[in-house]
């Protein structure tokens, strides 16, 4: 029991520090490629300190990408041996094909990258960066896909006393590998423009480079504009595909406990911390749920109720998490859209330039609060309706958990807070002057 | 036979893995006592910039493969081995951190610090690395139900040791080698005099790893067999000399290939060895995980092997073609101004 509530919070701790870098990385990496392509097709050289001056905080998020993902790889089989052995004939091929086709290919480009200015002709080193945005984001794919399995396991059989696979193409391909990647990916890419929107604001708000930050501010604002309504638009589609396969993961998402027919959405909501039932459930949408999970207002939503306890997720966490993930997407519409009327005076309205710097934190704290949802929603569960995360956890003695939970926890906080420190500080810098050397 | 075939690869793997990462490895462990000052000190990290990052993914694959080809052996040994596995961990998270950050802030404070770290995170899991594989090869105390009965402490015996002091010996030799390559005036005459002074050691623990080897393990009843495995044996102990032979001469690169022969042929002697066994059990035979009783289902087997025989030539093209663009000396200038490190 204790090493399971410690491996849980180490897996936890270790993910969300991983998903604290890996979102820009995907999304940077692309704006990067984006601005040195403008470089080399107009020559514009304030293309090319673009490149180099985002690209340098690219690289300081990128190192701890690498760093901290290469821990999760090896957590499968140190905190979790039971379930490695039991779903590895599946799980771990899509390990092992994302490290072989993507990390090595975006790990040698990007050194080819930022060793390679001097070294390479323009065109073989505009090609290596587009290579790790799209190895990072091929990436992606595959753990995401791996992800999708333990939410919606297919093509697989029970055999010799354990999960193997049956149908490889079902797995890579299924719905919910597809729907989650588009969404993962999506609200990594608003990250991205929000980060850079935010940075360039702080530039703008001093007034100084204000050319090349406007640019950077422009481009930014596009890539965030079109996934911020993409992903109000799409995350309606990923609800829709929760309703259909883990019904008490959308039960939770709404602290629904009652099964209905038209069944509501309240606009205000406190659940009870434990215990059946909301404190407050107030403002009722009828039919909304239904129609938002099912497409017709009188369709039959489950509620908690008609579930066992001990086959329910912590509704709190689950439902908390995902009405702060809604509330940010729509936020995002609204900052993007506003920013979008006036992007060509940007530098005239301060008080957006202000609120898009303090925005800065806020797509994280969506992206997060995400992974929240899918991860605690899925609970019990550790393979949805194959095994329980309680069956999954290795034999290990807890007091070696413990360490190694503790180990995280002060060393990751340290190293977040020096690569927090480190991007501030670059970012505040700003760009390398236009005369220097290349 | 589709098991034989990842077993094979699953070794190669692993020597691919030390032979590469070897060398960086290495080149940090040296770092505090070969660079005297700020200049030689960039030209360290420099020397590795483009590579480390790239040969440490062989690490990654080679856990992914474990994981996907001989699953309940990933589960196992990864659990077993978690103390130790945990400490490579955020030795290597040290480390890739240190060479990322080093040189992005002036300031003596900084640096040294990183310098530390770079010192630990790369003599650590060299070590390690060295102790872990020992202990695989000599068998660990699991019981039938895959479960670990030792501590760390248990992983900590003559024979574990001794692998570890060898790894760490061949790292640092293989490093310093990298570094003569690499780098130019005082800091390549003291690599090559580095180099040439840790061959010794490292020919004494080879000479007590391949005896110690025979009283401690398993290892040489396949050899005994299979009289021509002796060839994998060979590999290294030709190579260990032929590397001597080749500094003496000053053919730098032929000396890297030799020792990357040493970290290939050590590997796989061990490797070759423990076939058909992954992880001998020291409690009892029938815990013993093999290539038989831990592998994945023939259609996982089939499909990765699809995937490994079309994509590791292609990587193993374009990091041959990464290193063939930086193979040059790192220039004075570039120390000062370039990109990177
Ligand atoms: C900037 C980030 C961001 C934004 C604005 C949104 N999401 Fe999201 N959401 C994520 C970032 C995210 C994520 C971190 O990427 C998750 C975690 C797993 C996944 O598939 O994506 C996620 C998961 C996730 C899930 C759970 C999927 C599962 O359990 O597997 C649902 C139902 C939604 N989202 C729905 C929405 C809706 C209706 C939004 C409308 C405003 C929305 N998301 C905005
Ligand atoms: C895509 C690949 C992922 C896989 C294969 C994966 C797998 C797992 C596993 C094995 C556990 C431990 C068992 C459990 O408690 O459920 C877990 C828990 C968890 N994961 Fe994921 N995870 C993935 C991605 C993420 C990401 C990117 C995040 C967030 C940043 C995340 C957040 C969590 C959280 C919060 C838990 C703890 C949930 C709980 O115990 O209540 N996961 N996941
Ligand atoms: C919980 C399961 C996960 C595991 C086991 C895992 C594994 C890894 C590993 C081993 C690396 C280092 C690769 C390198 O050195 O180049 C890494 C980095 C990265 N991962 Fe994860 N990851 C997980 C979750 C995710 C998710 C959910 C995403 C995407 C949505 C993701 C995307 C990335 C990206 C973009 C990087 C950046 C750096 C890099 O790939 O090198 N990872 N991950």
């Amino acid at each position: 029991m204790e090493v399971l509530i410690l491996s849980r919070l180490q897996f936890a701790a270790a993910t969300f520090f991983h998903f604290l870098f890996v979102p820009l990385t995907l999304g940077l990496s692309i704006l990067v490629a984006i601005m040195q392509t403008k470089w080399y097709t107009s020559g514009d050289e304030e293309y090319k300190r673009m490149a180099k001056f985002w690209g340098k905080l690219f690289l300081i998020n990128f190192g701890l990408g690498i760093v901290t993902g290469i821990t999760l790889e090896f957590q499968f089989g140190t905190n979790w041996s039971r379930y490695s052995a039991y779903v590895g004939d599946i799980f771990g091929s899509l390990l092992a094909i994302e490290a072989t086709l993507a990390f090595f290919l975006e790990s040698t480009f990007i050194a080819v990258w930022v060793f390679g200015w001097e070294r390479i002709s323009p065109k073989l080193h505009l090609a290596s960066i587009w290579l790790v945005a799209f190895a990072s984001n091929m990436s992606a794919y595959w753990i995401i896909s791996a992800n999708a399995w333990m939410q919606h396991p297919v093509g697989y059989v029970v055999r010799n006393g354990r999960a193997e696979l049956s149908d490889f193409i079902a797995v890579i391909t299924q719905r919910f590998a597809v729907i989650e990647f588009i969404h993962t990916v999506s609200g990594a890419y608003i990250l991205a423009g929000f980060f850079v929107m935010g940075i360039s604001a702080y530039h703008l708000l001093k007034k100084q480079h204000v050319s090349f930050f406007s640019k950077s501010f422009r481009l930014a604002l596009a890539f965030a504009l079109i996934f911020s309504l993409f992903e109000v638009v799409q995350g309606h589609l990923n609800g829709a595909e929760v309703a259909a396969t883990q019904p008490t993961k959308l039960a939770a998402m709404e602290s629904h406990w009652k099964t209905e027919k038209y069944a509501p959405i309240y606009a205000f909501v406190i659940p009870k911390l434990s215990g059946e039932g909301n404190l407050v459930q107030i403002l009722p949408i009828p039919g909304a749920l239904s129609m938002l999970a099912y497409h017709t207002p009188s369709a039959e939503v489950k509620g908690l109720s008609d579930f066992k306890p001990e086959d329910r997720p912590p509704v709190f966490l689950t439902f908390a998490a995902f009405r702060t993930m809604v509330a940010l997407g729509f936020l995002f519409v609204v900052l993007t859209i506003y920013g979008f009327v006036i992007r060509k005076k940007l530098t005239e309205h301060p008080k957006y330039l202000r609120i898009m710097l303090l925005a800065i934190p806020l797509p994280y704290i969506a992206n997060e609060a995400g992974w929240m949802l899918a991860e605690v929603g899925r609970q019990p569960w550790l393979v949805w309706g194959l095994m329980r995360t309680s069956a999954g956890v290795s034999p290990v003695d807890p007091s070696q958990v413990a360490v190694s939970l503790i180990a995280f926890i002060l060393f990751y906080g340290l190293l977040g807070a020096v690569a927090f420190w480190l991007m501030a500080r670059f970012a505040k810098k700003g760009p390398a002057p236009a005369t220097a050397a290349a | 036979m589709l098991e034989t075939i990842w077993f094979v690869l699953w070794g190669l793997l692993w020597a691919i893995y030390f032979m590469l990462d070897g060398f960086d490895l290495g080149a940090g462990t040296l770092l505090p006592f070969i660079a005297k000052d700020e200049q030689e000190k960039r030209l360290v990290y420099k020397s590795m910039g483009p590579f480390w990052d790239g040969n440490e993914v062989w690490l990654i694959t080679a856990g992914g493969v474990t994981f996907a080809a001989f699953p309940t052996a990933y589960a196992v040994m990864f659990s077993s081995l978690y103390s130790a596995l945990m400490l490579v961990l955020f030795a290597l998270i040290i480390r890739g951190v240190a060479l990322e950050y080093r040189n992005k802030v002036e300031g003596h404070g900084w640096r040294d610090g990183w310098d530390i770290l770079l010192f630990v995170g790369s003599a650590a899991p060299a070590l390690l690395f060295g102790v872990a594989f020992a202990n695989i090869f000599q068998g660990i105390p699991i019981d039938t139900e895959g479960v670990y009965r030792g501590t760390l402490f248990t992983l900590l015996n003559p024979y574990g040791l001794l692998g570890g002091l060898l790894f760490l010996c061949l790292f640092c030799y293989h490093g310093a080698v990298w570094l003569a390559i690499k780098s130019f005036g005082e800091l390549k005459e003291r690599a090559i005099i580095f180099a040439k002074v840790l061959w010794v050691p490292l020919l004494i623990l080879a000479v007590a790893f391949l005896v110690a080897s025979w009283f401690a393990t398993n290892l040489y009843a396949n050899y005994l067999a299979i009289p021509v495995l002796w060839i994998v044996p060979a590999i290294a102990v030709v190579g260990l000399l032929a590397t001597r032979w080749f500094l003496e001469q000053g053919a730098l690169w032929n000396t890297w290939f030799a020792s990357s022969a040493v970290a290939v042929g050590a590997t796989l002697f061990g490797v070759v060895g423990l076939f058909p066994n992954l992880l001998p059990s020291s409690l009892d035979p029938k815990a013993s995980l093999t290539i038989y009783n831990a592998a994945s289902s023939p259609l996982t087997l089939k499909i990765m092997l699809g995937v490994a025989l079309i994509m590791v030539p292609v990587v193993i093209a374009y990091q041959i073609w990464v290193y063939h663009t930086f193979r040059h000396e790192v220039t004075a200038e570039e120390l000062v101004n370039g990109e990177g490190y």
